[in-house]
């Protein structure tokens, strides 16, 4: 029973990161009355960006300001499904966030599109190279929507995110030396792309002497002054260095608080509610129709909020979490390969490329920003023949000088000693005299690779953890391997005195005690077949038709790029459903 | 070219680690000399968490993983000990930032930190254990070891080959050294990094953080000194 009940509303939002923020603002703009319910604190700009205090690595990184607490709640890990899960107990491999603003307060902002092959990953496959070409115990799907129904609403989430960039084709015509394998625009970037620090202009130099298309890559970090479509204002980024990790004091980083808050604050019929833990989706009886949800606030009081229409707006795996524990959807079990919450569970496959210079080198490290830099494409997706190589998948390439901070690693040589003299002569030697650059590739999908709710361990509030089986694949580890050997040629072309390749090796197990991104997918995915996906593709949940889910978490295969634009247009894209085809009429959207 | 050398500020504290513990002798070994970067104005740390014993072994630890020599600060310089003293009052070393509900299960390292002990209780522990570890095996306390026997212990501790106790050795020694880096490199508003010697030795120009006019400058030397949010 809950110990307060509130006011009615149309419609209630979980988590207020850049998903929540965007349903908030689509729903209002509907007329709807909306509460967003956030589990962590108010954040803004001022205080929590503040300069000069936010300018400290210890408090932000190490002491994990800006992140999830993790003595509140946490997740466990396990590596297949026969063995025990034990907690993620400290903050390493990934970095999810809290507070208002979510992990959109503290990212990089990398903002990229997704390839549309992407979207329709199994057909592209099957079509190009045959069914037999997909891995026994790989199960891609389509995402069940198309890159041209999506293309409007990246056009828009780019100006509502002040994006920098530069294009290579609109409404069909070559415009500039953008990505020469990007699809096709519907108009330009917000914004012109953003200047090219040191390192990354020695990797463009690189990549086209070897015969590569490096490109600017678009940027949610501001190149210029912006006003965007909410009249939501901006700075120019000035490469502070203190981007991921941290909120940006100079109004130059796109966030759901810099770019979407002050419109929200000028509308009567929202509100926010900050500290507000929710606990489940409420169900009416016939388990086809939720009624609202029930949470803990700031006092420790249970509070029932009803509503018609409830959005689960989490950070990504987060949705499978309270789905799972509200009872919507079936839980996804991996011998009988039924089910569909918890399913298709994806990460990202990193390696990276060090590179050490002479002393006068001056690479300047200090200078940065989360999402500016340059990038090549050519391994990316299908953009090279997988014929005869055998795996699925590819990987972006960039180098994204983001500000290299002392305490969270200075690169030094493989063999340099982890202490004494020795370290302290390699951190001096080359903290200015070293570029790096990152092999982000793409994690498919497996039977074994899923989640559901932990047997031992709960959160603060006695709720089960999310429990991940999660461990790495010969194809993902294969693709990885063959892109950065390619990659190599780059670096090669660098001259530099050394160079650290690190790089998965076959047989190695996920590791959560470095950080590798934060990208997680999957969960609740969409598709058109509600035996394989928890949505419809207009992120409508197949059993309970007034609930839908925003996030990566909706990803029904692993990606690429950086998520967050693919995310932020898919909610946009179901706004529209919910706006012109759902309050009209509320009902399931696709016939099952 | 430069002496390599003890800093003043670093025989202050060794000398006052031998008067705090009057048990220990403490052999001060290498050439001792000039001293290379720090004056000695500031009034002398008292621990407000770490006992005698502890604070001297804590202080011949962090010593030996960051030297004083002519490259730049050594630990102790950089008031590493100090930090970490000041960092055990802090909602982290009472494992408040950590997921720390029980059953804790030993497992495979890539599962990351999964001992019951918080920073507070772990040192409290460790600390102790690897100074009786170092008296039973050599007949003296670890301060009293001159730096190369004390470099062959920090050796046993990053291999997991020295018993100290209830704390896995190697547990010990990456709490340890994460927490030297963050008070040899941190902001010295936390009390490490003593007049940014540690930043001014590497080239971090700490929290200017405007590079506005920087970022096309490709390859010249940035030529500011550091910046404190102190």
């Amino acid at each position: 029973m809950a110990d307060l009940k509130m006011k009615h509303v149309d419609a209630v939002i979980v988590g207020f990161g850049w998903t929540g923020a965007i349903m908030a603002k689509e729903l209002t703009e509907a007329g709807l009355t909306v509460v967003a319910l956030e589990r962590g604190e108010y954040r803004d700009t001022y205080p929590d960006g503040a300069y000069p205090k936010t300018l400290d690595e210890l408090t932000y990184l190490q002491r994990t300001k800006l992140f999830q607490d993790m003595s509140k709640s946490s997740f466990t890990f396990r590596h297949n499904i026969a063995s025990t899960a034990v907690p993620y107990r400290q903050i390493g491999a990934f970095k999810p966030g809290e507070g208002v603003g979510g992990a959109g307060l503290h990212w990089s902002g990398q903002h990229w599109r997704v390839l549309p092959e992407e979207l329709q990953l199994k057909t592209h496959y099957e079509q190009r190279y045959g069914k037999k070409f997909i891995p026994e115990g790989m199960t891609i799907q389509d995402f069940g929507v198309s890159y041209a129904e999506l293309e409007p609403h990246f056009d828009f989430v780019e100006k509502v995110f002040g994006t920098s960039g530069i294009a290579y084709s609109v409404k069909g015509k070559v415009v500039g030396d953008g990505n020469f394998f990007e699809a096709d625009r519907s108009d330009h970037y917000a914004l012109p792309p953003q200047k090219v620090p040191y390192t990354a202009s020695l990797f463009q130099k690189a990549a086209k002497e070897v015969g590569l298309h490096p490109f600017v890559e678009p940027s949610a970090n501001a190149s210029q002054p912006y006003t965007n479509p909410y009249g939501c204002q901006m700075g120019p980024c000035n490469f502070c260095g203190f981007c991921s990790g941290f909120a940006c004091y100079n109004y130059s980083k796109a966030s759901p608080n810099v770019n979407i808050m002050p419109a929200l604050r000028q509308v009567a019929n929202f509100e926010l509610r900050p500290n507000s833990n929710v606990l489940r989706i409420n169900l009416d009886s016939t388990k086809t129709r939720a009624t609202g949800v029930t949470y803990i606030n700031a006092d420790g009081k249970t509070v029932e909020q009803t509503a018609d229409l409830v959005i689960s707006a989490t950070f990504a795996y987060n949705n499978a979490h309270l789905f799972l524990l509200s009872g919507i959807g079936k839980p996804y079990d991996p011998v009988s390969g039924e089910g569909v919450v918890g399913r298709n569970i994806a990460y990202q496959m990193m390696s990276t490329v060090q590179m050490f210079f002479d002393l006068d080198k001056n690479t300047n490290p200090f200078i940065g920003s989360g999402g500016t830099g340059v990038a090549v494409d050519d391994y990316n997706g299908d953009h090279f023949d997988h014929g005869p190589l055998g795996f699925v998948g590819g990987s972006p390439a960039w180098c994204n000088p983001a500000g290299v901070k002392p305490i969270s690693g200075i690169p030094v040589p493989h063999g340099t000693p982890a202490w004494g003299s020795g370290w302290k002569k390699a951190v001096k030697d080359n903290y200015v005299n070293t570029v790096s650059f990152d092999i982000h590739g793409a994690n498919m999908v497996y039977r074994d690779c899923y989640v559901d709710l932990d047997p031992t361990y709960t959160d603060k509030f006695g709720q089960k953890l999310l429990r991940f089986t999660f461990d790495w694949k010969n194809n993902d580890i294969k693709m990885s391997r063959y892109v950065t050997d390619k990659m190599l040629n780059v670096a090669r072309a660098m001259n530099p005195k050394s160079m650290n390749v690190s790089v998965k090796n076959f047989g190695d197990k996920l590791d959560l005690r470095n950080y590798q991104t934060t990208h997680w997918a999957g969960g609740t995915p969409m598709g058109t077949d509600r035996k394989t996906s928890a949505l419809n593709r207009y992120l409508q949940s197949w059993d309970v038709h007034n609930v839908f889910a925003v996030g990566s978490s909706v990803f029904p295969v692993g990606i690429g790029y950086n998520p967050t634009g693919l995310a932020t247009a898919l909610t946009y894209w179901s706004a529209k459903a919910i706006r012109e085809q759902y309050l009209k009429n509320p009902r399931p959207l696709v016939e099952a | 070219m430069k002496i390599i050398g003890i800093s003043p500020h670093r025989r202050n504290f060794l000398r006052k680690a031998v008067a705090a513990a009057p048990a220990v002798v403490l052999l001060v070994g290498g050439a001792s000399g000039v001293a290379s970067a720090v004056s000695t104005g500031e009034s002398a740390y008292k621990p407000t968490y770490f006992n005698d014993e502890e604070w001297a072994v804590l202080g011949a630890l962090v010593d030996g993983l960051i030297p004083a020599d002519a490259e730049g600060p050594g630990a102790l310089e950089a008031g590493v000990h100090e930090f970490i003293d000041l960092q055990m009052k802090t909602p982290y070393a009472f494992g408040a930032l950590w997921y720390m509900q029980a059953p804790f299960v030993a497992s495979a390292e890539q599962f990351g930190y999964q001992f019951h002990m918080n920073p507070r209780e772990m040192y409290r522990s460790a600390l102790v254990g690897l100074n009786q570890a170092v008296q039973t095996k050599l007949g003296k306390s670890f301060p009293q070891l001159d730096p190369a026997q004390r470099d062959a212990v920090i050796g046993e501790l990053e291999q997991g080959t020295l018993n100290i106790g209830e704390v896995p050795p190697k547990t010990f020694f990456a709490q340890l050294l994460q927490n030297t880096h963050e008070g040899y490199f941190c902001d010295p508003k936390h009390g490490g990094n003593k007049h940014m010697a540690a930043w001014k030795m590497i080239g971090f120009p700490g929290a200017r953080a405007d590079y506005m006019d920087w970022v096309l400058q490709y390859g010249k030397k940035y030529p500011l000194p550091p910046v404190s949010i102190a």
